[in-house]
């Protein structure tokens, strides 16, 4: 069976800032990011929708120590965000200082664009990846 | 099925970087199961064994079959597990499996790494391939940001102040540093056990809230066992451990566990499959080598298995629950906090520390005294690979 939506796809839909899932026929439950089954009911009866990006912190932390061939990058906030559309999602968070991020960031609500790895040389290219900022009062 | 015993144990020091190769590490601690099960290269049938990055920490694929051969083990079938840091625990089980089937008799299990020879930066960079490639690296995940997300998550699910949940975890680590400090075999033996709560939250910051202190070493270090059917055993010792229980189960990436964080439900899964195999409940088991990667993970691990109800582990730590004579002894080795973590050895350690410990057999000061049944508890990932294991002693 074909994969409904590839890691390329998705991929080069955020380049765009458009944000790409998957919805079911039979239990229109949202997958992101994509997979072969629903999350929640398994069917691959699925279609390719565009979402929002839109949603509330649930978790985060400011990294210090980075992976081999990433270390200019650090200080970094990393995310995991609940959509609107249900999934969680993991990105970078901008808009504030990592050196400032406190328990405080829990339940806000922010919004997606995008920020592209370039990639390394393990991982088979580069990769778009969500960019959350907070949405404007 | 039959009953299958381990007979055998052997581990080297689990250590900072070090010169020896991964087959020589493994071929050290093979022996010593060996020489303690009273059996002859030829007596093994199959090695299973763990190892996790050794293509990049030394250039090394397929190091079994080397192993293997180079332990005098010629031609049997060797295979390789890689399921991140809960790699030899899976083959321990595997080798559990079989030997039950009664398809082999002996079985040799165990693994090795040399986590700490790879150096911070490229370690970092190998432990996130644990993380989803594709869909998580790229936000520049790492192994401590994985825990760091989850205890910030476990603070605001259960309502505990962070500063306050930072202590309880700066106690965590201190537990672990005092039996460390005791361990001959431990990464720090004979250090840090002049810790303190301040000393480890003013350590430098790895990923918020965890500091250096609240995160494992990176290890270098080998661990092997010898596993056989019960009439063997009886041939071999007087003194066999039987693996009463084995649980395994897999998790996708931590985003998509979602709304069940930061409680991890395949080791819900796993250590239930392991309690009910072995017919007993949590409050049975006398001690535990949990992993304690990260501080946190203490605390998420001893509630996944019912140790402590959700939420208060942190407490229990604090009152002494967690402690040799508390309500559970939970890693009276140092755990991989202390004694170090040797990612592909990890799991074979942990068994290598139950049963020497239902010997009795441990330093003065980290016995837990009268023990009869152990249990492991190994993570791969983001709970991506999660194994339990209950050991009884056989006499």
């Amino acid at each position: 069976m074909e994969y409904k939506l590839t890691f390329k796809e998705y991929s080069e839909a955020l380049k765009k800032n458009i944000l790409l899932g998957l919805k079911c026929k039979d239990c229109s439950a949202i997958t992101v990011p994509p997979k072969m089954a629903c999350r929640s009911c398994t069917s691959t009866k699925l279609e390719t929708v565009e979402l929002k990006g839109n949603g509330k912190i649930r978790t985060f932390t400011a990294v210090y120590v980075a992976p081999e061939g990433r270390e200019n990058e650090t200080p970094y906030t990393i995310v995991l965000v609940e959509l609107d559309d249900g999934p969680w999602i993991m990105g970078n968070l901008i808009d504030i200082d990592p050196s400032e991020v406190t328990m405080e960031l829990i339940g806000k609500r922010v919004r997606m664009t995008h920020k592209v790895f370039p990639g390394d040389k393990y991982s088979a290219g580069g990769a778009a990846r969500p960019l959350f900022s907070f949405e404007k009062q | 099925m039959r009953k299958v015993a381990v007979v055998g144990v052997g581990e080297t020091r689990f250590s900072g970087a070090q010169e020896k190769t991964e087959v020589e590490l493994f071929a050290e601690a093979a022996s010593d199961a060996l020489k303690e099960s009273n059996l002859k290269p030829k007596d093994i049938q199959a090695l299973f064994m763990g190892n996790v990055l050794g293509d990049f920490s030394e250039g090394q694929g397929m190091v079994q079959s080397f192993a293997a051969e180079n332990i005098g083990c010629f031609n049997i079938p060797a295979n390789r597990y890689e399921g991140a840091c809960a790699s030899s625990s899976m083959a321990v089980r595997d080798a559990f499996v079989w030997v039950a089937s009664g398809f082999y008799d002996i079985v040799l299990a165990g693994g090795t790494e040399r986590a700490a020879t790879m150096g911070t930066p490229l370690a970092t960079r190998t432990f996130a391939m644990f993380s989803d490639s594709r869909y998580e690296f790229p936000s520049g995940i790492t192994f401590p940001g994985v825990f760091a997300l989850l205890a910030h998550l476990y603070a605001a699910n259960y309502g505990i102040p962070l500063e306050r949940l930072r202590e309880q975890l700066a106690k965590v680590s201190i537990q672990s540093y005092k039996y460390g400090n005791l361990n001959p075999k431990a990464h720090f033996y004979g250090k840090y056990a002049d810790l303190t709560v301040d000393k480890v939250l003013s350590s430098f910051m790895v990923a918020s809230p965890l500091t250096l202190h609240d995160c494992c070493p990176f290890s270098d270090g080998a661990a092997a066992v010898v596993l056989t059917s019960e009439d063997v055993a009886k041939k071999l010792t007087n003194k066999p451990v039987y693996i009463i229980g084995v649980g395994q189960a897999s998790s996708g990436p931590l985003m998509n566990q979602q709304e069940y964080l930061p409680r991890l439900r395949a080791r819900e899964i796993s250590s239930k499959q392991a309690y009910s195999m072995a017919g007993v409940k949590p409050q049975d088991i006398d001690i535990c080598e949990l992993h304690d990667c990260f501080s946190i993970a203490s605390l998420i691990a001893a509630e996944g298995m019912g140790f402590f109800e959700f939420g208060t582990s942190g407490e229990a730590w604090e009152k002494g629950k967690a402690d040799i004579g508390g309500q559970i002894a939970i890693n009276p080795s140092g755990g991989l906090k202390a004694k170090g973590h040797a990612i592909g050895a990890t799991g074979a350690g942990q068994v290598y520390e139950i049963v020497e410990q239902l010997r009795g057999e441990v330093e003065e000061g980290r016995q837990v005294e009268g023990a009869k049944i152990g249990m492991t508890d190994t993570l791969g990932g983001e709970a991506g690979t999660l194994v339990n294991l209950i050991l009884q002693r056989g006499w």
